[in-house]
C-alpha cells in the first residue's frame, strides 16, 4: 500500500514549490539585498553601498511626510472604523424590540439584522479601484455627490475641492476608506456577537446593568479576540492604503503631498524614477514597520482571555 | 441544569413586576427604533454612491452635469455599447476574464495537490514545506515589487497573460494552503485507504476520491480568490504596461486617471457598473459564504 509513496509526494509538491519559489520566496529575499545597491535598473552595474539608502531615506523629507500621513491614516482609520462598526453592531444584535415576559428587549436581535449586513458588507467585495474611482466622482468639485448634496440641504458654504485642498485631502481619503471597511468589521463583530450566550446578557439586565453597563462589562470582553484581529487588520491595512492614494488624488500625492503614503513614495521610486535600489530599502522598512505594528498592535490589544 | 433552574424561584425573588415590565417594553421599542434610524443612515450611506453610479451611467453627459439627483430622461444603453467598444472597457474585461479564470484554477490545482500532501502524508520535511508556504502570509506585497518585477521580466513574460497567472497564482497559494490543509485533515482516510487496497494508485485516489470530495472547501477558496484576483490592481499595474492587455481595474484607473473624465463622464460611469457586475453577481449567489469565509480568513 505504501508503494510509490515518495514518488507521489514529490510529483505533488515539486512543480508548485519551484514555481513558489520563483515567484514569491525569491522576490522577498533578492528585495533585502537589493536594497543595499545603488540599483538603477536596467544597466547591469548595481554596486554594493552598505546602508547608504536607509540613511538617504531617514533624511528625506518626503519620506517623513509619506510616514506621518501613514501614522494618521493608522490612528483614525482604526478607531473611526471599530467604534462605527461595533454600534451598528450592538444594534444588530440588540436592537430588537417585543416580546414579553423575562425574555425581554434588549437581548434580541433586530428586524432586518440581515439585510442591513448584506448591504454594509458589499463596499468589501468590490475593489478599491472601483470605489476610488466611485469617489473620485462623488467628491468631483463642480458636480459630484457631496458639493451636490451640501448644496441641496443649504450648506453651501461647506463645499470643498475636496481632493484639490491640502487642508481637506487626506481627510478625503480617510472618509472613502471606512465606507469601504465597515461593513467587514460589522459582519465579524455581528458574529463574535451572536456567539455569546444570551443568559449572559439576560441575567445582566435582571440584576440592575444598563444597557451601556452590559456592553462595556459583558459584551466587549467577551469580543475581544475579534476586537483584536480587527485592530492588527486595520494597522497593517492602514499602511496599505496605495490604490485609493493613487487613483484617487490628484499628483498622485495630493497637493504639496498631503495625501503620499509610504507605498506610493515606493511605487514612484522604483517604476516612475527606475531607483530600485532606493525603492527596496523602503520596501524592507515597510516590513520592518508591518511587523513592529502587528506586535505592538498585539501586545496593546492583550487581554486576559474570558471563557464561557 | 434543571435543579439550577427551578431553584430560581425560590431564591430570588419574582422580577418581572407588570409596571416595569411595560416601562421596559416601551423603553425596548424606543430603542429598537431609534436603532433602525441610525442602521438605515448608514444603508443610505452605502447604497447612495452606488446607486448614484447606477444611474448616471443611463444618462447623458448634460444630465449628469444638471440634473444629478433625477432619473434619465431617456435610459441609455449606448453608454455600455460606447464604453465597452470605444473606451475599451470591452477588452479590459476580456484580460481579466482570462487571467482570472487561468489564475484561479491554476491556484486551485497547485494548493489543493500541496495541501492533500501536506495535511495526509508523514514524510521528513512535512513540517519546513507546510511553514515555507504558509509564512508568506507575514510579508507585504510591496516588499517583494521590485524583484518580482524583475523576475517575471527575465522569464519574457511581461505583459503576458501567462506572466500575471503564474503570479496571481503563486501569490494566492500561502492563504489557499493554509485553508486547504485544515479542510484535507478533517476529511475520512478511510475511502483512500480502500481505494489503495482495491489497486487504486495514490495520483486517482486523489483526483477521483479526494478532489470530489473536498468541493465545498474548493468552492469556497475558489470564491475568495476570485474576488481577490479580479478586483487585483498593484500587480498588474506593475507587470502590465502593453494598454492592450490591460485587466479591467487598471484600464479603468488609467481611463479615469489619464484621459481624465471630463471627455466621457457617462462612458465612465457605464464602465464603472460594468466592472461591478461580476463581483455583484458572485455576491449575491454566494452572499452567505463569502460574508463568513472572509471574516473567518480574517481570525486565521
Amino acid at each position: 500500500m505504501r508503494y510509490g509513496k515518495y514518488r507521489f509526494i514529490l510529483s505533488f509538491l515539486l512543480l508548485p514549490f519551484v514555481l513558489y519559489l520563483v515567484f514569491v520566496i525569491s522576490p522577498y529575499l533578492q528585495a533585502f539585498y537589493i536594497a543595499l545597491t545603488d540599483w538603477q535598473g536596467f544597466s547591469a552595474n548595481a554596486s554594493f553601498v552598505g546602508l547608504a539608502n536607509f540613511v538617504r531615506l531617514f533624511q528625506d523629507p518626503i519620506f517623513w511626510i509619506a510616514l506621518k500621513n501613514n501614522l494618521f491614516l493608522l490612528i483614525s482609520i482604526p478607531i473611526i472604523v471599530i467604534v462605527l462598526a461595533l454600534f451598528f453592531s450592538s444594534m444588530i444584535n440588540f436592537g430588537g424590540s417585543g416580546g414579553t415576559g423575562p425574555r425581554k428587549a434588549g437581548v434580541r436581535g433586530i428586524a432586518g439584522g440581515k439585510f442591513y449586513q448584506v448591504v454594509y458588507f458589499f463596499p468589501c467585495v468590490l475593489s478599491v479601484t472601483v470605489i476610488a474611482v466611485l469617489w473620485q466622482f462623488v467628491y468631483e468639485p463642480k458636480n459630484g455627490l457631496l458639493n451636490g448634496f451640501l448644496s441641496l440641504i443649504g450648506l453651501d458654504a461647506f463645499r470643498q475641492v475636496w481632493l484639490g485642498d491640502d487642508k481637506t485631502a487626506l481627510a478625503a481619503v480617510l472618509g472613502v476608506s471606512v465606507w469601504g471597511s465597515v461593513g467587514f468589521y460589522v459582519v465579524l463583530f455581528t458574529a463574535a456577537m451572536g456567539s455569546v450566550p444570551r443568559e449572559l446578557y439576560e441575567s445582566g439586565l435582571l440584576d440592575g446593568a444598563n444597557r451601556l453597563q452590559t456592553f462595556w462589562h459583558l459584551t466587549l470582553p467577551l469580543i475581544w479576540d475579534a476586537m483584536q484581529v480587527a485592530i492588527v487588520h486595520l494597522v497593517i491595512g492602514a499602511l496599505d492604503t496605495f490604490a485609493l492614494v493613487q487613483i484617487l488624488t490628484v499628483g498622485p500625492g495630493g497637493p504639496d503631498n498631503a495625501t503620499n503614503v509610504v507605498a506610493l513614495y515606493l511605487f514612484d521610486n522604483a517604476f516612475t524614477y527606475s531607483k530600485f535600489g532606493y525603492a527596496s530599502a523602503i520596501g524592507v522598512t515597510m516590513f520592518a514597520l508591518t511587523l513592529v505594528l502587528t506586535i505592538v498592535a498585539f501586545r496593546l490589544s492583550r487581554r486576559e482571555r474570558v471563557e464561557y | 441544569m434543571t435543579t439550577l433552574r427551578e431553584d430560581r424561584p425560590v431564591t430570588r425573588k419574582p422580577p418581572a413586576q407588570p409596571r416595569t415590565t411595560e416601562r421596559a417594553d416601551i423603553a425596548g421599542r424606543g430603542f429598537s427604533l431609534a436603532s433602525h434610524g441610525f442602521l438605515i443612515v448608514w444603508a443610505v450611506m452605502v447604497t447612495v454612491p452606488l446607486l448614484w453610479s447606477v444611474v448616471s451611467a443611463f444618462k447623458s453627459d448634460p444630465e449628469i452635469f444638471t440634473s444629478p439627483w433625477t432619473l434619465p430622461s431617456r435610459w441609455r444603453f449606448d453608454n455600455f455599447v460606447r464604453a465597452w467598444n470605444q473606451a475599451e472597457i470591452g477588452s479590459y474585461f476580456l484580460n481579466s476574464v482570462i487571467v482570472v479564470a487561468g489564475g484561479v484554477i491554476l491556484t486551485l490545482l497547485l494548493s489543493s495537490m500541496v495541501a492533500y500532501v501536506l495535511a495526509r502524508f508523514q514524510f521528513p520535511g512535512n513540517r519546513i514545506v507546510y511553514y515555507t508556504f504558509v509564512g508568506g502570509m507575514l510579508f507585504p506585497v510591496f516588499l517583494a515589487l521590485v524583484p518580482l518585477f524583475f523576475v517575471v521580466k527575465n522569464l519574457g513574460l511581461l505583459n503576458t497573460y501567462q506572466g500575471l497567472i503564474l503570479v496571481y497564482a503563486t501569490q494566492s497559494m500561502s492563504f489557499s494552503i493554509f485553508f486547504l490543509c485544515a479542510f484535507f485533515r478533517t476529511q475520512p482516510a478511510s475511502l483512500v485507504e480502500a481505494a489503495l487496497l482495491d489497486g487504486c494508485t495514490h495520483w486517482g485516489a486523489f483526483f477521483r476520491i479526494m478532489l470530489p470530495l473536498a468541493k465545498p472547501g474548493l468552492i469556497s477558496i475558489g470564491i475568495f480568490n476570485f474576488l481577490g484576483m479580479w478586483n487585483q490592481y498593484l500587480l498588474p499595474l506593475v507587470l502590465t504596461t502593453d494598454p492592450s492587455k490591460y485587466v479591467i481595474a487598471q484600464g479603468l484607473a488609467n481611463l479615469t486617471v489619464s484621459r481624465g473624465y471630463r471627455s466621457d463622464f457617462s462612458g465612465l460611469f457605464a464602465g464603472l457598473v460594468i466592472s461591478m457586475i461580476p463581483v455583484l453577481v458572485v455576491y449575491v449567489l454566494f452572499q452567505r459564504r463569502i460574508a463568513a469565509g472572509m471574516t473567518a480568513g480574517a481570525l486565521r
